[in-house]
Parts: C-alpha cells; sequence; structure tokens
C-alpha cells in the first residue's frame, strides 16, 4: 500500500438533473418519436441505466429535416452579427453550466471528470466563441475571395440544411464541431448524437432554447445506426458532415454519391507518435500517455503506434512503463481518475479482442497492476512491445487504451513505417532537433502533425485526415468552407 | 561516472548530452499535477507530512539570538494547542546562529541548518567560501545550504563549479574526529539559471559531486521556486539514482507560502518519485511562513472549523 494514499475525490453528481426519459428536439420542442419507440442509455462505469431515449424512425427525421428546412429561410437572411450574438449567448451559457455538463458527459461516455471539465468543455465553448467571431466576417473566409477587390460580390452563401451525425467518443466537443460552424455560416441543422452517449446533445438542446434560438435551426434526433442512415439518406438534406468510424464514413460516401449533397468525413487513425534518440524524453513520455490514454484511447487521433528509434528503445520503455504505473484507473466522477471507463460493452469487446490478437500474433503484451472495478466496462491500460508493421494491432484501429510500440533506425525509416498506413489523420515528432521537425511534417501523410506535443486542439486550427481518414476539414476557416456554396 | 568530471570538456559533454526539457510539455505536466484533489484523510497525511519537511528559516540581516530562538521554540512545538503536530525538520538561519539554534534545539531532534558560501549571490573567493562552511559545521551545523556560482555556470566553467561543490563538501566532514560529516544542500539559484536546460545540468552536476540534497532557491531573487523547476529536480534525482544508485534528496525553496502550494509539491514528488522520497530525510520545503497556514490548515480538519490567523503563533 503506497504512504501518500488519495482519498476519494468525487464530483458531486447533484449538479446534474437527468430526467427518466427524453424525446427528440424538432422545431423547438421536445417530441417522442412517431411510433414511440425508445432506448436506454447507460453509465458504462456502472451499467446504471441513466435514461429513456426516443428512436427516431423515418417520419421523426423527415419532421426534423422539413423543421430545418422551414428554419433556413429566416436564419440565413438574418445579418452575420445577428447570428452571431446567438452563437455567443450559446458559447456563454455553455460556459455557465459547464460543471452540470462535465458530470453528464462523464455519466453518459465514461470519462473521467478531469478530462470533460479541464479538456471537453473548455474546448466546446471555444469553438462556439470561435465561430461566432466568423458569422459577420464571411466575406474574408474563403481563400482566394476577397470583399475588397469588388469582384467576388456578397457573402458567400450558406449550402440549406445539414444532416450531422457525430460520435461517441467526445459527444458535446464533436456537436460543438459541427453545429457551431454550420449556424455561423447561416445553415440550420439536423443532428443525430451516437446511440450510447445521447444526452449532452439533448441538454444543448434546452441550451439552444435558454439562448432564444430560433425554432428549426437546431434539430437534436436520437437513435442508433438506421437513424443516422435515415438522416444521411434523406432527400431534403444539402449537406452530410460525419465522424466516426471508416466503414461507416464509406457507406456514408456511398450513399450520397450522385446527389447533390457535399460531405466531409472525419474517420479514423492509426497515428505514429515517431520519438527520435535526441527527444526531451521526460515530455516525450507525457505526450505518449497523453496520445494514446487520453479519454481511453477512444480518439481517432489518437498516437496509437509508438515508433521508437531503436537506440533509445529500452530507456523510453522503461520511462513509459514506470509512468503508465501511476495512472489512476476508476470511478469517472472521481477528480483524481486519469482513466476512465470503455463506452460500452460492444467496444470493449473490440478492444478485448484485438488485443488477444496481439498477443496471437506474437507481439508481448504488457500492462501495468492495476485493479479494475467490478461493474462496467473497463480496460488496463495496456502497451505491446515487440510489434511489426505486418501486425493487426499496428494497422487496425483499435480505439482504446493500447499502444503499439515499434521500433525505426533511421529518419527515413520513420517516415516510411508512419505514412505506411491506409489512415492518415495526425502525427506527432519528439526531436530537440528543429530542421528534422520540419523535414518530417512536409514528408508525414497526415492531416495533423504535431512537434513535441500530442493532442493539443484549437479552434482557430483545421482538423481532418488523408487517405482512409476521411476528407474536409474542420476547425478554423478552413472550416467554414464545408458549410459555403463555394 | 568518474570520467565524465575528467576534463572540463569531458563535463560539458556530459552535460549537454543529457536530454532536453521541452518548456511547454514541462508546465503542462505540472499543470495537471496540480489539478490532483487531496481530501480527508489524504489531506490530514499531506499537511502533517509537509509541517515534517520544512527547514523553518530566517535569513534577514535583522537576525538575532531572540528572534532565532523564537523560531526553535516554534519548530519544536508548531501549534501549542496540539500537541501532535509534528516537528518541522530543520532550522535555517546564516552561520553567525547556529550555535544559538543549536542550544535552542537541543534533545528536540530538529536538525539545524546553515546557509554558507557567501549565501545568497556566492560571490567571494573559495578559501572565504570553504572558511563560512567550515565555521558552521564547527558551530554544530548539522546542514549546511551553499550556494553555487552561477556566473561560473553561465559561463560555461563547469569543472570549476564542480570543484567548489566537492571543495565545500569536504569542508562539511567535522573535525572532532567523528568521522561524520554534515548534510550538503546545494543551491542553483534557478532564477538566475533561467532555462530548464540549465537547472537539469546543474542538478546533474551537483549530484556528480557530491550532494546530498539539491535545492532550488535562495528565496533571495524575484523567482524561486516554482512547480516546474522542482519537477526538472525530482526527475534529476529519479535518473541519477537509477544511473548511479545513489539517492539524492530534493528541497524546493522560497515562495511556497499555502498549504495548497505545498500539497502540490508533495503530489509531484509522489507521482515522479515515490514511496521513496516522502520523507523529511529525502524532501524538504524551505520556507518561514508556510507554516502557519499548514497549521491553520489542520486546525480546520481536526476541528471543522477555520480559526485564523490569531490562533497560531507568529515568531
Amino acid at each position: 500500500m503506497p504512504v501518500f494514499e488519495y482519498a476519494p475525490a468525487p464530483e458531486s453528481r447533484a449538479v446534474v438533473d437527468i430526467a427518466p426519459s427524453y424525446g427528440l428536439f424538432i422545431d423547438g420542442e421536445f417530441a417522442g418519436a412517431g411510433d414511440g419507440k425508445v432506448f436506454k442509455t447507460l453509465s458504462p462505469s456502472s451499467e446504471e441505466v441513466l435514461s429513456e431515449v426516443a428512436q427516431a424512425g423515418a417520419e421523426d427525421v423527415d419532421r426534423a429535416v422539413k423543421a430545418a428546412r422551414k428554419a433556413f429561410g429566416t436564419w440565413s437572411a438574418l445579418p452575420g452579427s445577428e447570428r452571431a450574438k446567438y452563437l455567443f449567448r450559446i458559447a456563454r451559457i455553455i460556459q455557465e453550466r459547464s460543471r452540470e455538463l462535465a458530470v453528464l458527459e462523464s455519466l453518459d461516455n465514461g470519462k473521467p471528470i478531469r478530462e470533460s471539465r479541464d479538456a471537453d468543455l473548455p474546448l466546446v465553448a471555444a469553438h462556439f466563441f470561435y465561430y461566432a467571431g466568423w458569422a459577420d466576417k464571411l466575406a474574408y473566409a474563403v481563400r482566394g475571395r476577397s470583399a475588397l477587390n469588388g469582384t467576388s460580390g456578397a457573402d458567400p452563401r450558406p449550402l440549406g440544411v445539414a444532416g450531422q451525425v457525430i460520435p461517441w467518443n467526445f459527444p458535446l466537443l464533436m456537436l460543438a464541431w459541427k453545429i457551431a460552424p454550420a449556424l455561423a455560416t447561416g445553415n440550420t441543422v439536423v443532428l443525430k448524437p451516437a446511440e450510447t452517449t445521447p444526452l449532452s446533445a439533448l441538454f444543448f438542446a434546452d441550451i439552444c432554447r435558454q439562448a432564444g434560438l430560433p425554432k428549426g435551426v437546431v434539430n437534436i434526433v436520437t437513435g442508433d445506426g438506421s437513424t443516422g442512415a435515415e438522416l444521411v439518406g434523406h432527400p431534403g438534406i444539402d449537406k452530410v458532415a460525419f465522424t466516426g468510424s471508416t466503414e461507416v464514413g464509406k457507406a456514408i460516401a456511398r450513399t450520397v454519391a450522385g446527389t447533390r449533397k457535399k460531405v466531409t468525413l472525419e474517420l479514423g487513425g492509426k497515428a505514429a507518435n515517431i520519438v527520435f534518440d535526441d527527444a526531451p524524453v521526460d515530455q516525450a513520455v507525457e505526450g505518449i500517455i497523453g496520445g494514446i490514454f487520453f479519454n481511453q484511447g477512444h480518439v481517432c487521433c489518437a498516437g496509437s503506434r509508438l515508433l521508437v528509434q531503436e537506440s533509445v528503445q529500452d530507456e523510453l520503455l522503461d520511462a513509459l512503463k514506470r509512468r503508465m504505473g501511476t495512472l489512476r484507473v476508476g470511478d469517472p466522477l472521481d477528480k483524481n481518475t486519469d482513466i476512465g471507463a470503455i463506452n460500452s460493452a460492444e467496444q470493449l469487446a473490440r478492444i478485448r479482442s484485438l488485443a488477444d490478437a496481439g498477443e496471437a500474433e506474437g507481439a508481448e503484451r504488457w500492462a501495468p497492476a492495476c485493479e479494475l472495478p467490478s461493474s462496467g466496462y473497463w480496460f488496463a491500460p495496456t502497451l505491446f512491445t515487440g510489434v511489426t508493421q505486418a501486425h493487426r494491432i499496428a494497422r487496425e484501429e483499435i480505439f482504446g487504451p493500447v499502444l503499439s510500440v515499434l521500433t525505426f533506425r533511421t529518419p527515413e525509416e520513420a517516415v516510411a513505417k508512419a505514412n505506411n498506413t491506409p489512415y492518415g489523420l495526425s502525427a506527432g515528432i519528439w526531436t530537440e532537433k528543429g530542421s528534422r521537425i520540419l523535414w518530417m511534417a512536409n514528408k508525414l501523410r497526415a492531416g495533423v502533425v504535431w512537434s513535441n506535443t500530442f493532442n493539443k486542439f484549437d479552434p482557430a486550427s483545421p482538423f481532418g485526415g488523408y487517405k482512409e481518414s476521411g476528407y474536409g476539414r474542420e476547425g478554423g476557416r478552413h472550416g467554414l468552407e464545408a458549410y459555403l456554396d463555394v | 561516472m568518474a570520467d565524465v568530471t575528467a576534463s572540463d570538456s569531458a563535463l560539458r559533454r556530459f552535460l549537454h548530452g543529457l536530454p532536453g526539457v521541452d518548456a511547454v510539455g514541462l508546465q503542462a505536466r505540472t499543470a495537471t499535477l496540480g489539478t490532483r484533489s487531496i481530501k480527508t484523510t489524504a489531506k490530514a497525511y499531506a499537511i502533517d507530512l509537509a509541517i515534517s519537511m520544512i527547514d523553518l528559516t530566517t535569513l534577514e540581516g535583522a537576525d538575532t539570538p531572540g528572534k532565532v530562538r523564537a523560531l526553535c521554540a516554534k519548530g519544536i512545538s508548531p501549534d501549542p494547542t496540539d500537541r501532535t503536530t509534528p516537528q518541522v525538520a530543520a532550522i535555517c538561519v546564516y552561520g553567525d546562529m547556529v550555535a544559538t539554534a543549536k542550544e535552542a534545539l537541543t534533545g528536540s531532534g530538529i536538525h539545524v541548518a546553515a546557509v554558507a558560501t557567501a549565501f545568497p549571490s556566492g560571490r567571494a573567493s573559495l578559501p572565504v567560501k570553504l572558511a563560512d562552511t567550515r565555521d558552521a559545521v564547527a558551530a554544530g551545523a548539522d546542514e549546511i545550504d551553499m550556494v553555487i556560482d552561477r556566473g561560473a555556470f553561465l559561463s560555461g566553467r563547469y569543472l570549476e563549479v564542480f570543484e567548489e561543490i566537492r571543495r565545500v563538501k569536504e569542508a562539511c566532514v567535522r573535525e572532532d574526529g567523528s568521522g561524520t560529516a554534515a548534510h550538503l544542500k546545494v543551491i542553483f539559484e534557478t532564477g538566475e539559471l533561467q532555462t530548464y536546460d540549465n537547472v537539469r545540468r546543474a542538478s546533474w552536476l551537483a549530484m556528480l559531486a557530491g550532494a546530498d540534497f539539491i535545492k532550488t532557491s535562495t528565496g533571495k531573487v524575484a523567482v524561486n521556486a516554482t512547480p516546474p523547476v522542482t519537477l526538472v529536480l525530482l526527475e534529476a534525482v529519479r535518473d541519477f539514482r537509477a544511473a548511479v544508485g545513489v539517492q539524492v534528496g530534493v528541497k524546493p525553496a522560497g515562495g511556497i507560502r499555502t498549504s495548497k502550494d505545498a500539497i502540490k509539491y508533495l503530489v509531484m514528488v509522489n507521482e515522479t518519485l515515490g514511496d521513496d522520497w516522502l520523507s523529511p530525510e529525502w524532501f524538504r520545503f524551505g520556507a518561514s511562513s508556510l507554516l502557519n497556514d499548514l497549521l491553520m490548515q489542520r486546525q480546520k480538519l481536526s476541528t471543522g472549523r477555520y480559526s485564523g490567523p490569531d490562533y497560531v503563533t507568529v515568531d
């Protein structure tokens, strides 16, 4: 038993009031599904049922799209400065209610309160603030257009109704990434949150009402994959924005092929975190830990492949294992928890099967001694050594707290191995040598390249992938173009 | 490790070959550790541990025997209303006050630490610094807090700094024939070294030269102990023990005034070094006003009420 044992420090659940059931949010009102279907949403850390949520069918999706279409005329005709006021108001309400929303997110998703409080919620508010600022400056938003030279004409126009489908890993943050730029540019939206994490989107619906947002501008339809498919396939939408698995992304691309719908897809990843022998070791270790264990590894841009220069492998692995031994796994609402619960039984099964495949294929598995809670879905932070490019755990996205360690000898080999994946969402470089960072960044085929840091997000920075990690960019000025007719 | 100190160029190559410190990442790590929530039993444990790690300090031109005796009494019995309160680790004074402090602390087990080597600037010749050290040791100092020559360090004369520490270490040996020596704490004045890379190099330099403790600051300049600088020291002693097998203590000093801050430092020790360093033998706080804040927090934990500054002694 350690000398300095931290006593439990639970964040209070009392700050959030979860209703026993929720309807769909369509045209400014909550209402049940037309056919009365519902599903339960669980807390993955305890398997406790948190609430019962409406399962939207085709009719409900149709109603939501029509409400968004009806609202589009007035909303898009508002001066940008007026739309900005709503977005600023939403951003402020999110800040005011951030404690409540952080607890809710940790309950429904399983992520530690430290992360929902210090990462998710501040970024959610920042995203709305950022895009609020753009709403009246759209004339300057599109590259190659200039409001000043007199040839560009009026402001670029919005697309219309956006159908948005988001994942369960950052429920409210992904909502912000989708809704903030859409509203700033004058679009209206129908958003479907993930089946396992619908609650924060429904609380956001309440925030829209609190902010006095006109009816129908934001509609939330909850449900499973079939609801998403209805939304994406609905002829009444002009734009599809999806974040999730590559598999579903491909299906969406097929669905919208040949239609007028514009699409952005933000899909999977298998990022390389590349550590050179001259790296700042202690910070690199933190970057590796944050890169793969942040949010239980449920991060599309997670640094799930550690590429370490062979000459420092032993030293780095010793340091990494020692650091992994200090990670605190457990109750997501405890303020000292570093790693929370896996989001669902299904995801846990997937992580387990891939980890088992890693062992079966000959990689060496290691996890620190850690006691996992008896109920809920849990997976200890794990690393695999002796992994080669041919192993499944080096190629497939695990989307869990599992790190695959590979080695390289030269910078060229590091680039070749980092790029040798169907994905291309992110990469990390750790070296004290500035010229090497620039050289690597030019060679790596990844949408985001972090140097001497990892998983740093900022609403002003565009985010998106190469290859099967998707297309289009979200965030920054680039993120506006995806919602404008240019 | 002897060969790395064989020449100035060998020492330079070694120190400059240590892994760099990324400032942004370092500060992010301490910020994250700073969010740890230490409550109830953990807080009680941390407060008592922090009290027992204090080098209760007075280093003023206006110090008198009376002031030093008062501080010693405070160190022996920090909270007269609660005899379960632990004693502090040491009383830290200028060399000429050592005898007074030693006498006042007789039988308490509390150490006397003396600052030496032309503290705080370190701007004196080596013979003066050595005489300063011997004088304090002869007066009964259990611990010597020396300052390094920052000028020599910043101009790259590492071997000179190394030699000076080594000589001071020799001067710590008691001349009473016991063969024992005062413990040597080496102060870097990190606020003057400025970069974290320099702090890491200074840490290794001092440990190679035989420091028993490495210490951030004198408390006499604008920037004293900070969590990131202290984390660099903690990482250095961890890596030094792994490489050489010798354990070295760490002492942040200056500017640590609240229980909340002290607990953040203990969290940092706990999660960087673990149990082995969580005792006054291996970790100290150089502080003066910190003690009263810890006592007020201690009273609040035990009584449930916040008493206020009139219920702790002003010394």
